[in-house]
């Protein structure tokens, strides 16, 4: 039975994709969907043309042909034998290991200068000001070049710790060295080593890795979490009874002993640098290109950082401070309790662009000669074969790859900290 | 997003159809200017002098050619090209040919696309150490710090030199020959290896160059050549015949003080073929009679250049050695003008 109010059945027309506005928007995106790829598609079949005109096909055969180039600083095993891939893949290595540096000492640096920043202290506050408008006000470039410069020019050369009557002296009873080349530390040696395993056979992409440093982390983590089930049942107890047990020795002790006991079981001790032939030996060596790079990209960042935790902070009303402190707490316990865990919301999400910054920013790099992924693939590897094209998107990849890996992972820890609803 | 990825691809897109362009002489002309390669510094080859002007071993084959083809040694522009740049400015188009201590080899050759000329100075790599290292041999340099100019055939050489030998090094990977010296001056790497006639130009901006020697060893051959792009061997043929109207100068003995009298006329034809007195050589090539004249009244000829820029009277002091004609038992030798 119909009744008089029931609407018609619309019957579908072809106008309607245009007219009826349920229809019209999609209709719109489709055509410049359409329109976008068709556009794509001229550009990459006519730069393919373009390559093939030059006799250039796109082709990455390359990287599997030697190398025939030296890496300085190299995580793994490489000789100048291997091939592009395993020389690219050193240079992926070195871009994250000061990516990783960096974001970790910038973060550090940025949290306390932002806080500093508004410190009641006027010279202190001062000071910060000065610091974070002389290094955001420069570009990073010149930075990178400037640290490089005063490293070279400055410090004494190996040759200078040489002779009856040095020049210059290792520090530390005899385990630093501070050269123009870099700084030689002690390195951590096992005499009972529990040998490495290796992961992907022979490929490029083969991969050590030290069993010790799995053992050790292993403890290490077990350790922790002995000592933070300690602090739960002394939490447990304190709200049962109201007297905190004192646990500080328990928890050194889980953490510290099995730690000892592990390291004197592997026969652990240091390999300190020695100074032989043109160069120090032994020891790790941190080169110049390196520090010079991780200075320069954490004190850059870490000035953009200032600024972010000190919006973070003044974001939160005064009146929490002062609920606080109403209730006793003590300055410290205020700004670490109640201001900056609320901050947090508001610093992370651009915390994340600069973190995504300071990793790009590494492949400013070569202007040092620090071999990273642009110094290999994008930069020697490019010049020694003329795959520019190939060497440059394959560049773009990885970048993009690094910065959406590091954007998940902060995406995930800004939803852990977000405020919760109810 | 969607935009940068256009945009993107629209400039790679640009590049590749810029680089299959070809009538570099017609653009030469149009321009009025030779955009020329140099090295962004290597005294006695490259290199700007006091007033800004550049001058050099390198620079005189770019004023040779912009004298031929456009009548005036200074309508250059000079570009200055590091090792890595330097491939990457030939083939976009950005500059018409390179003159900038650039090794012929094969892949380069073939491979990058690139077509040289000819030889213009026959080189090997060699070291150079501070005298105060006690270091006579290259063989003792196992576990140095070595500067090297990154995108060169010298890391490369270097590479296999020390592998060969069972040693190790410290490559420090540098961008231009301003900031390897600083670095070897400052004592940031022991070695500073490159092309033996690259370092002894830069001994010889030293302010102590006594204290710095040379090693015997010349550890590969380095044939230094200037080169224009693959597919276009009409400007090929100007750019190359261009040094060897130089060379051949040389041979003739046509210098840019007699030249005036010998373009007169001479009894000998091939003088007179070279000077464009008799023949059509210039038209054949597209260029006028005068093109070789004016070329040789740029900077002189061959060894004019040569005893001007790098010869063993400059503080560079480089001796022709293999760079010597072939009647002087040299490997100089251009092929005739007929
Ligand atoms: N001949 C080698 C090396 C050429 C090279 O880079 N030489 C240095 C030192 S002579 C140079 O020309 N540097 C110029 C610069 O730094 O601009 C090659 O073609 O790869």
């Amino acid at each position: 039975m119909t009744s008089l109010t029931d609407p018609q059945k619309d019957r579908f027309r072809l106008s309607m994709l245009l007219y009826d506005t349920r229809y019209r928007s999609a209709t719109i995106q489709i055509i410049a969907l359409i329109f976008f790829m068709l556009v794509a598609a001229w550009l990459i079949s006519n730069t393919a043309q373009n390559l093939a005109a030059l006799g250039k096909p796109i082709d990455l055969g390359f990287l599997t042909e030697p190398a025939s180039y030296d890496i300085n600083q190299r995580l793994l095993d490489y000789d100048s034998r291997d091939s592009h891939l395993r020389a690219s893949f050193i240079g992926l290595l070195n871009t994250l290991v000061v990516a990783v540096l960096g974001c970790a000492t910038a973060t550090v640096i940025g949290v306390i200068v932002g806080v500093l920043r508004l410190s009641p202290n006027w010279l202190v506050g001062r000071l910060m000001t000065v610091y974070v408008e002389s290094f955001r006000n420069v570009p990073v470039l010149l930075w990178i070049v400037f640290f490089m410069a005063i490293l070279i020019e400055t410090l004494p050369a190996p040759s200078a710790f040489r002779g009856d009557d040095p020049a210059a002296h290792m520090l530390l009873g005899d385990s630093v060295a501070i050269t123009n080349r870099g700084v030689y530390i002690p390195e951590p040696l096992f005499s009972n080593s529990l040998g490495d395993i290796h992961l992907f056979g022979a490929s490029p992409l083969r991969f050590d890795v030290s069993l010790d440093l799995i053992a050790i982390l292993a403890v290490l983590g077990l350790g922790l979490w002995a000592s933070a089930w300690i602090r739960r049942r002394a939490d447990g107890i304190q709200e049962a009874t109201g007297a905190r047990p004192t646990t500080w020795y328990l928890r050194l002790g889980v953490v510290s002993v099995p730690l000892a006991v592990l390291l004197l079981m592997l026969g652990f001790h240091l390999g300190m640098p020695e100074l032989k032939g043109f160069n120090f030996r032994g020891g790790t060596h941190m080169r110049n290109s390196l520090i010079a790079l991780w200075l320069a990209l954490s004190l850059y960042t870490a000035a953009f950082i200032a600024e972010i935790v000190r919006a973070g902070i003044l974001a939160i009303s005064s009146g929490q401070t002062e609920a606080a402190a109403a209730l006793g707490l003590r300055p410290r316990r205020i700004m670490s309790l109640v201001i900056l865990p609320q901050a947090l919301r508001v610093i992370v999400p651009p915390l994340i662009s600069q973190y995504l910054n300071l990793t790009k920013n590494s492949s400013l790099a070569i202007a040092v000669g620090y071999m990273d992924i642009t110094g290999t693939l994008g930069g020697i590897t490019m010049n020694q074969t003329g795959r520019e094209l190939e060497c440059v998107l394959m560049l773009m990849m990885i970048y993009l790859i690094i910065s959406l890996s590091i954007s998940a992972v902060m995406n995930w820890y800004n939803e852990s900290v977000k405020l919760r609803e109810r | 997003m969607r935009k940068s990825v256009f945009l993107g691809a629209l400039t790679v897109a640009g590049l590749a159809a810029a680089a299959a362009a070809a009538g570099t002489v017609d653009d030469v002309k149009a321009r009025g200017k030779l955009n020329c390669g140099v090295a962004t510094g290597v005294p006695g080859f490259a290199a700007p002098d006091a007033n800004g002007e550049w001058e050099g071993f390198d620079v005189a084959v770019c004023r040779a050619v912009a004298a031929a083809v456009l009548g005036d040694p200074k309508a250059v522009e000079f570009v200055p090209t590091t090792g890595k740049t330097r491939f990457t400015a030939l083939a976009s188009g950005e500059i018409d040919m390179l003159a900038r201590n650039t090794t012929w080899t094969f892949s380069r050759d073939v491979d990058l696309k690139f077509e040289f000329v000819g030889v213009n100075y026959y080189d090997g790599q060699g070291f150079m150490v501070p005298k105060a290292l006690g270091v006579s041999s290259a063989k003792e340099l196992d576990g140095a710090t070595v500067c090297i100019q990154t995108g060169t055939t010298t890391e490369l050489n270097l590479a296999d030199f020390f592998r060969v030998n069972n040693m190790s090094y410290e490559p420090v990977p540098i961008e231009t020959n301003a900031e390897a010296q600083q670095q070897y001056l400052a004592g940031a790497c022991d070695v500073y290896t490159t092309d033996a006639s690259g370092l002894a130009a830069t001994r010889a901006t030293f302010e102590n160059s006594a204290d710095h020697i040379l090693l015997p060893e010349i550890i590969s051959k380095e044939p230094l050549a200037p080169l224009v792009r693959h597919g276009d061997s009409e400007w090929g043929d100007i750019v190359r015949w261009t040094l060897n109207a130089l060379i051949a100068a040389e041979e003739y003995g046509v210098t840019s003080t007699n030249i005036g009298e010998l373009s007169a006329g001479t009894d000998n034809p091939e003088i007179n073929r070279l000077l464009g007195t008799e023949g059509k050589l210039g038209e054949m090539l597209g260029l006028d009679a005068d093109w070789a004249k004016r070329a040789i009244m740029a900077g002189g000829n061959y060894g004019e250049i040569f005893a001007k820029n790098i010869g063993e009277s400059t503080p560079i002091g480089l001796a022709r050695g293999l760079n010597a004609q072939w009647k002087d038992g040299g490997l100089l030798y251009s092929p005739p003008f007929r």
